[in-house]
């Protein structure tokens, strides 16, 4: 095939005698798909006989051409290997754009995997390398929050949770590398336990586009890909070095990767990151000082038509919680809503005490892969995953270091694909995945279990054919059937489980009654069915047309299906229901594509409705001996969500480019015709940007970010009696606050050092007004206000 | 062929992992389920106050007892006792609140016409009010509520309930008439 294309080069070079060779050809070999860097690409200039090699940037210059055309060839080991012709008129800049052949050569490392599951009819939205690692010092729902249509759950600013067009906690699901993240993602302050330095490229499918890892994905999936290993002899390494002023911290993540010509490879990777509390532009976000370290290791041979691979990684992560968001009762918190201030301002420190979260991931994974003649690929791969939850809460006597929460989550998947080309132009993938998972809840915290101890079997199987009709059209169509049981028990306190009238409905799974509680063994099934259907069509060489119809299916999480006790972290009484059934959603997505060099645009609108959709919200008012708390009773109703994401660019000229994004969705609860809570407010991100590859490759970048005020929302305000004053007052939960604007400056250079090695400087200021701001999706900005201004230092080592 | 030897696989999982073992229960070790005032004074009966919550944060509400009215212009002293009683035997709370005196304080509101001063009598280890221990001085006829206040963490020292802070550990509200 290679031999084959150099012939042709040969064949078709044109040996010419200039007058003025002195020309350089320069700029970048890119993956098509996802517009990552390629390094190692090798590119031939036929006639003339040149080969120079791209480097860890991608990077590549070709100097003393004359002014005439050249066949280049371009050859990276992951690629298929292309001819082209460039005009080469002075000196030249040239971006080579190289489709990955991933289903012949990469399909043992994760990348291709992940590739290969995605949908090929939904447009991605696509974080590369080069800007994750400016978030190298954040989380992964920092990174993804630059994205138009993915916002996030804050709790504080270290729990971050990814929000896809106003859905999030179980109806987003994450692939970190090749495994579905199985990790208490429920709760909504459960932030993603992936480290954002462990990937090399994180795309975001605002819909149920991975029927691969299942079809539960009502939101959106994310999906966080390592770097790509060359097959050749290698050694290399990057480091980056973050420190921030707001926080006082720093970060340092590093990683190594070996590999040679045989095939195998070998990666370590690592993070340390530490900050201190952090501040709002007046004081002291007392107790919200995050301490993270992770590491992971791969391991793995890649060849043609076989290759394995073993890779475990580990994530822990102590995280304190606002001290001032931590409350009795409704009295409480109408004084601490009241305070312009938090209640509790301390001197800033390093030191996490309770309330705080400590969670610790496991992630396990081997697979491997083989190609069959004239059938196709197989791969087979095991993961395990353990996450362990300790959630410290104020507690008083010889309990006060006791974790009020504590959960042990293990799963065990297996899963076993096919991978076949039907024909020229049709591809055909299916698969099984048997999922076998237990829940353990501690009972020594002395704290009645907020989850219970349950084990799950799921089993799943499913297909996708897509289809190139012609050039211009590929259809897609997919379909995937679960299976889920669900064995629990369930300790229900007994004047619950008789308010709720379960002693007449469920009398059959009560297994002891107690003096004050019923333990009772809830078994559920749920057979889920989730479907795409979409197509792309090219309708020019700029023009592209996406359109695609997802049905995706999520069977109830224990949370919804179990809770009844006080959430002390919302301080609120949360009430499930066992009788609920799987969330259905119908979603379709346009979007219309023009990429183009000058000005490119993304439009993509898209209308989501749900069934049996599972919302949480106030019922009554509860008295209890801490004063009155306000009941969440989770209900299942009928949703839309409708809205719009614009991703546009335009360049001045090539050294200047204005960046635009904008973002609407409007959620609205159809049953009871109100809308939605938590759904993100309009917003829109304006940025200009100089990057001059002449000059050390400068990058400067100014951005705007504007949120307007969430002006649709439902009531959920509540009266509560103030002994002090004897009368009610009235608790404002829902008002929204008001919109805000924000303005960032960031900035890079890149500085040789030596002939191998790149160090990158980066500056930025965040919040450079030090705007004093709450955002309506941070469950804490009834407490405090967000974020002040931020000077980062960025320090990139590539060697 | 290999999709069923998996499934033959997956079923193994569901034949094997099935355990009876069913969880303990969990009794709340920190709940307080009840709080037990008595009133004494020289020459005249005692009341008795109670508020009582055997579920917790349950959909039960607390079960309020009052036993009598209060003499006008009687000198009280009062006592505080908190009790978990979803364990058996019942646990003394107040011994732990009492060995924690300096990051709890219990306050006392009253409400409408009653004619009531309270005062803590008893301190933690700085000085400052405790209040499970109290004195009450019962005024002039009159009726009205009486809300006791059990803060967990409050700035100490402070003027009262408004600018304690802290976390509401326990409060109940009690219907008072004086005779």
């Amino acid at each position: 095939m290679r031999a084959y294309a150099l012939v042709i080069l040969l064949l078709s070079s044109i040996l010419a005698i200039s007058q003025d060779c002195n020309n350089t050809l320069s700029g970048t070999v890119i993956d098509l798909h996802d517009g990552s860097l390629l390094a190692g690409a090798t590119l031939i200039v036929a006639g003339i006989e040149q080969a120079v090699e791209t480097d860890l940037d991608g990077k590549y210059v070709i100097t003393g051409l004359c002014n005439q055309t050249y066949a280049i060839q371009v050859y990276h080991p992951f690629c298929l290997t292309q001819g082209y012709k460039v005009e080469v008129s002075g000196d030249t800049q040239k971006i080579f754009r190289l489709e990955h052949h991933l289903e012949e050569l990469n399909q043992v490392t994760v990348a291709g995997k992940a590739f290969t599951a995605k949908t090929k009819t939904l447009a991605e939205s696509t974080i590369s390398k080069e800007v994750l690692e400016r978030f190298s010092s954040g989380s992964l729902g920092d990174a993804l929050n630059s994205l138009s249509g993915v916002s996030s759950l804050n709790t504080g600013n270290t729990v971050v949770k990814p929000l896809i067009n106003g859905l999030h906690s179980s109806r987003v699901v994450i692939i970190n590398n090749g495994v579905r993240m199985e990790d208490q993602e429920w709760g909504s302050e459960h932030a993603p336990n992936v480290d954002v330095n462990s990937a090399a490229n994180l795309s975001v499918i605002k819909g149920a586009g991975a029927l691969q890892y299942g079809g539960d994905a009502v939101g959106g999936v994310i999906v966080a890909e390592a770097a790509k290993i060359p097959v050749k002899d290698t050694l290399y390494g990057k480091t980056i070095l973050n420190g921030a002023s707001n926080g006082r911290g720093a970060s340092l993540t590093s990683q190594l990767t070996k590999s040679y010509q045989n095939g195998w490879y070998a990666n370590i990777q690592g993070t340390l990151k530490r900050f201190g509390d952090f501040e709002a532009p007046d004081y002291v976000l007392s107790n919200t000082a995050i301490f993270e370290r992770n590491a992971a290791l791969r391991v793995g041979r890649n060849r043609f038509n076989y290759g394995i691979e073993g890779y475990y990684s580990l994530f822990k992560n102590e995280i304190g919680i606002l001290r001032a968001s931590h409350l009795g009762g409704a009295q409480d918190q109408i004084r601490a809503i009241e305070s312009d201030q938090p209640l509790i301002i301390n001197d800033f420190t390093y030191a996490i005490v309770a309330p705080r979260q400590d969670v610790t991931h496991h992630l396990a994974r081997f697979k491997g892969f083989k190609r069959f003649d004239n059938f196709g690929k197989v791969s087979l791969q095991y993961d395990f995953q353990r996450n362990r939850r300790l959630e410290y809460d104020i507690r008083r006597g010889d309990d006060s270091n006791k974790a009020s929460l504590d959960l042990a989550l293990n799963t065990h998947t297996l899963m076993l694909d096919l991978d076949s080309d039907l024909s020229e132009k049709a591809r055909f993938k299916t698969g099984i995945m048997g999922r076998y998972q237990k829940n353990f809840a501690n009972p020594d915290t002395g704290v009645r279990r907020l989850i219970p101890d349950y084990t799950k079997y799921d089993l799943g199987v499913y297909g996708i054919v897509d289809y190139q009709f012609n050039d211009n059209l590929l259809l897609e169509v997919g379909g995937r059937l679960d299976y889920t049981y669900m064995d629990a028990f369930k300790f229900y306190r007994t004047s619950f489980w008789e308010s709720r009238n379960y002693d007449t409905l469920f009398s059959e799974i009560v297994v002891e009654e107690l003096s004050n509680q019923v333990l009772t063994n809830p078994q559920l099934t749920f057979v889920n069915p989730s479907a795409t259907v979409g197509a792309t069509y090219d309708l020019s060489e700029d023009y592209k047309l996406f359109f695609n119809y997802s049905l995706a299916s999520r069977a109830p999480n224990p949370s919804e299906l179990f809770s009844e006790g006080l959430h002390h972290s919302a301080s609120r009484i949360e009430l499930g229901d066992l009788a609920f059934n799987s969330e259905v959603g119908h979603k379709v997505a346009l979007s219309f594509q023009r990429a183009h060099e000058a000005f490119s645009f993304t439009v993509n609108p898209y209308i989501n409705s749900i069934q049996n959709f599972i919302v949480i919200e106030p019922t009554e008012i509860q008295q209890t001996v801490r004063g009155n708390f306000q009941v969440w009773e989770y209900r299942q109703t009928n949703a839309q969500l409708l809205g719009v994401d614009i991703d546009a660019s335009y360049a001045f000229t090539k050294k200047l480019r204005l960046e635009h994004q904008f973002s609407l969705v409007k959620g609205y609860d159809s049953t009871k015709n109100e809308p939605l809570i938590s759904i993100p407010a309009t917003n829109t991100k304006n940025a200009v940007v100089y990057q001059n590859s002449e000059m050390n490759n400068l990058r400067l970048s100014l951005k705007s970010a504007y949120v307007f005020r969430q002006n649709e929302y439902p009531n959920t305000n509540f009266e509560v009696f103030i002994p002090e004053i004897q009368a009610n007052k009235t608790i404002d939960l829902s008002t929204s606050p008001a919109a805000y604007h924000l303005l960032h400056f960031d900035s890079s250079i890149d500085i040789k050092v030596g002939t191998q090695a790149t160090l990158v400087v980066g500056f930025g200021v965040t919040n450079i007004f030090n705007t004093t701001y709450r955002n309506y999706l941070n469950r804490l900005r009834y407490y405090a206000d967000d974020l002040g201004r931020n000077f980062l230092l960025n320090l990139k080592f590539n060697y | 062929m290999k999709f069923l030897s998996l499934l033959g696989i997956s079923l193994l999982f569901i034949a094997c992992s099935k355990d009876d073992d069913t969880p303990d229960p969990v009794n709340e070790e920190e709940v307080i389920t009840t709080l037990k005032v008595t009133l004494t004074a020289e020459g005249v009966s005692n009341v008795m106050l109670e508020s009582r919550d055997l579920d917790g944060d349950g959909p039960n509400e607390p079960v309020i007892t009052v036993s009598g009215s209060l003499v006008a212009n009687t000198n009280y002293t009062g006592a505080i006792i908190l009790l978990n009683e979803t364990e058996d035997p019942a646990e003394d709370i107040t011994v732990e609140v009492e060995e924690e005196a300096d990051e709890h304080q219990f306050f006392y509101t009253t409400g409408g016409a009653l004619e009531i001063t309270a005062m803590a009598t008893n301190n933690d280890a700085n000085g400052n009010p405790l209040g499970t221990a109290f004195s009450l001085v019962a005024g002039t006829a009159s009726s009205g509520t009486l809300t006791f206040t059990l803060r967990h963490e409050p700035r100490k020292p402070n003027t009262g309930l408004s600018d304690a802070g802290g976390e509401t550990d326990f409060t109940a509200t009690f219907p008072i008439t004086i005779e």
